[in-house]
């Protein structure tokens, strides 16, 4: 296929033990390490192992944020690459938007498969994916852990509930990437020289001209209640005694 | 006045019990009319089986060929074509739930509220966010329909004394071909179910091969536990995936979640905050899961798993 399009986001690095800010208004981000949302990176990896099986001809990473997003998107282009996108807004984007975005970027493309992760893992929220799948009226095979592109159909294996289930989506097509699909690859110094020679293209995103879609409003942020930091007890006997005690052996 | 439909999961003979939760949430919305729709192949024991559920209303019985899996696609061109007249539609966060309510939000033009854990309001929810480490509240429109998915760890399912009328539905959709299901490797086990077990015992990577997960099997049996695993333990390949608990696993609320040789990862305790007791066994004393677990013993596992499995058992 010519190109596929990925999905790279920022967000708050996973080792960061985030935290609420005093007035409940957001977490913390300021002078806190940012990532590429690792569901991402496994989408950027599987796309180009794709090229380099020769499936695909060109990868194309897309990012909506702020300038800010471009650090994510040189990381991806020093992963490997060809081009990156930036679809420059200063809002949040909820997924029903930042679907809408992708699809017009679909089309300008003429992306044949796009892959995302299934989460960020800032909001939770597994949505992308399925809304621009359901949008481009195009098939979506989520929480994959094995792709296998044959000509215009993918077999992709899926991590469910009770297993692996295996479905055959026609291509054009949207993927979202589970954890165990692959292990990105690290970036090496001479790579991140040439990705600054890479094109990035920098989109307002009112020359898209997407519908917001209406946000959910985000109230207030809290931390969760604490469990309460039990005790040590000194060997089995002792742990049995405590089950016992609670009934729960 | 709201009018809510659960979207039923199941396994094309019966009811997972993640509507029964998605129904105990569904009341605690409002004091409205629930209907819950069935998606199936041959699905009249599947839905005669939520008509069981209480407080459905009446039960809307798709039955078809293309329902014979659980296809996204497919079921949300459908869920879309019942959906008129509904201000709420609700299905469980599970696997099934995350593929089909998104796809279904944006077909109506909305955003979905993802993983609701309390109830506020008919337009008010807290969900969590960052792994669970931030909780969120949230309002939506109310002049569209709510899409949301239940985090079923948060519900106590409803009782079944009911018996709501089943309905027979045809509807008028567009099924797409371009979906098609080729297999389901399914993990065979005569273990309780991770999801809905009242005990489960977990392994990590100190356990150091699928050899070694034995003990961990062992010593489940002698208490009746469910299995689950870190992401650890089943990225090294000791246990399959379904066995994944955490952010981007399983989410569980059993009264007894006994964690082996897992330190404790964010990921991994957002995953098991809802349980009763927490009793975490390490060899670091340091390790942040003792952070949460009621009980700990410091030491070897290979010793303290065997000898805890023979005080079960006696």
């Amino acid at each position: 296929m010519e190109r596929v399009l990925v999905g790279l986001k920022r967000v708050v690095d996973y080792n960061v033990r985030v935290r609420i800010r005093s007035d409940g208004s957001g977490v913390e981000t300021d002078g806190v390490k940012m990532s590429i949302n690792p569901f991402d990176e496994i989408a950027l990896e599987e796309a180009l192992r794709m090229k380099e099986r020769g499936e695909a001809n060109e990868v194309v990473v897309v990012s909506i944020g702020g300038s800010e997003c471009q650090q994510q998107l040189r990381t991806g282009l020093a992963m490997g690459a060809d081009r990156a996108i930036l679809v420059e807004t200063a809002e949040s984007v909820n997924p029903l938007t930042g679907a809408r975005i992708f699809l017009e970027l679909i089309k300008r493309e003429a992306a044949e498969l796009v892959l995302l992760g299934k989460q960020a893992i800032d909001d939770d929220n597994n949505q992308t994916g399925q809304m621009l799948a359901a949008l481009w009226g195009r098939p979506q095979a989520t929480f994959a852990s094995r792709i296998e592109l044959n000509g215009s159909t993918a077999k992709v294996t899926r991590e469910v509930d009770v297993g692996l289930e295996t479905i055959e989506v026609d291509l054009p097509a949207v993927i979202t990437t589970d954890l165990r699909l692959n292990e990105p690859r690290y970036v090496k110094l001479p790579d991140i020289m040439k990705a600054k020679k890479k094109p990035l293209d920098q989109i307002p995103v009112a020359d898209l001209a997407v519908e917001s879609a209406a946000s959910i409003t985000a109230v207030t942020f809290e931390p969760p209640e604490q469990r309460q930091k039990g005790i040590i007890v000194k060997d089995v006997a002792e742990l049995v005694a405590a089950l016992k005690d609670k009934g729960l052996v | 006045m709201s009018k809510i439909l659960v979207i039923a999961e199941h396994d094309g003979s019966s009811l997972n019990l993640s509507t029964a939760k998605c129904m105990a949430c569904a009341t605690k919305l409002a004091d409205a009319e629930i209907d819950v729709a069935v998606f199936a192949e041959d699905g009249t024991d599947i839905a005669n089986e939520a008509a069981q559920l209480d407080s459905v209303s009446k039960v809307l019985l798709v039955d078809s060929p293309s329902n014979r899996y659980p296809l996204a696609a497919i079921i949300a061109a459908q869920l879309v074509a019942m959906a008129d007249g509904y201000s709420h539609l609700l299905g469980p966060s599970t696997t099934f739930g995350k593929d089909l309510m998104p796809r279904v939000a944006a077909l109506l033009g909305v955003n979905q509220i993802s993983d609701v854990m309390t109830v506020l309001g008919t337009h008010k929810f807290k969900r969590p966010i960052y792994a669970g480490n931030a909780i969120l509240t949230v309002e939506v429109p109310d002049d569209r329909p709510v899409v949301a998915t239940i985090r079923t760890a948060s519900f106590s399912g409803v009782g079944s004394g009911n018996s709501a009328i089943v309905e027979q539905v045809s509807l008028d959709a567009d099924i797409p071909d371009h979906t098609r299901f080729v297999e389901l490797q399914a993990g065979q086990s005569d273990r309780p179910d991770l999801q809905t077990a009242t005990k489960v015992v977990s392994g990590g990577r100190a356990l150091g091969s699928s050899e070694n997960f034995d003990i961990i099997f062992k010593l489940a049996d002698a208490l009746g536990a469910g299995v689950g695993a870190s992401r650890a333990a089943v990225d090294a390949g000791y246990v399959a995936n379904e066995m994944q608990v955490g952010q981007t696993g399983k989410i569980i609320a059993p009264d007894l979640y006994i964690a082996i040789g897992i330190s404790g990862a964010i990921q991994h305790l957002t995953g098991i905050k809802d349980a009763g007791t927490i009793v975490a066994i390490n060899k670091d004393e340091d390790a942040p899961i003792f952070e949460v677990a009621d009980l700990g013993i410091v030491g070897d596992l290979f010793q303290i798993v065997p000898e805890l499995e023979k005080a079960i058992g006696s």
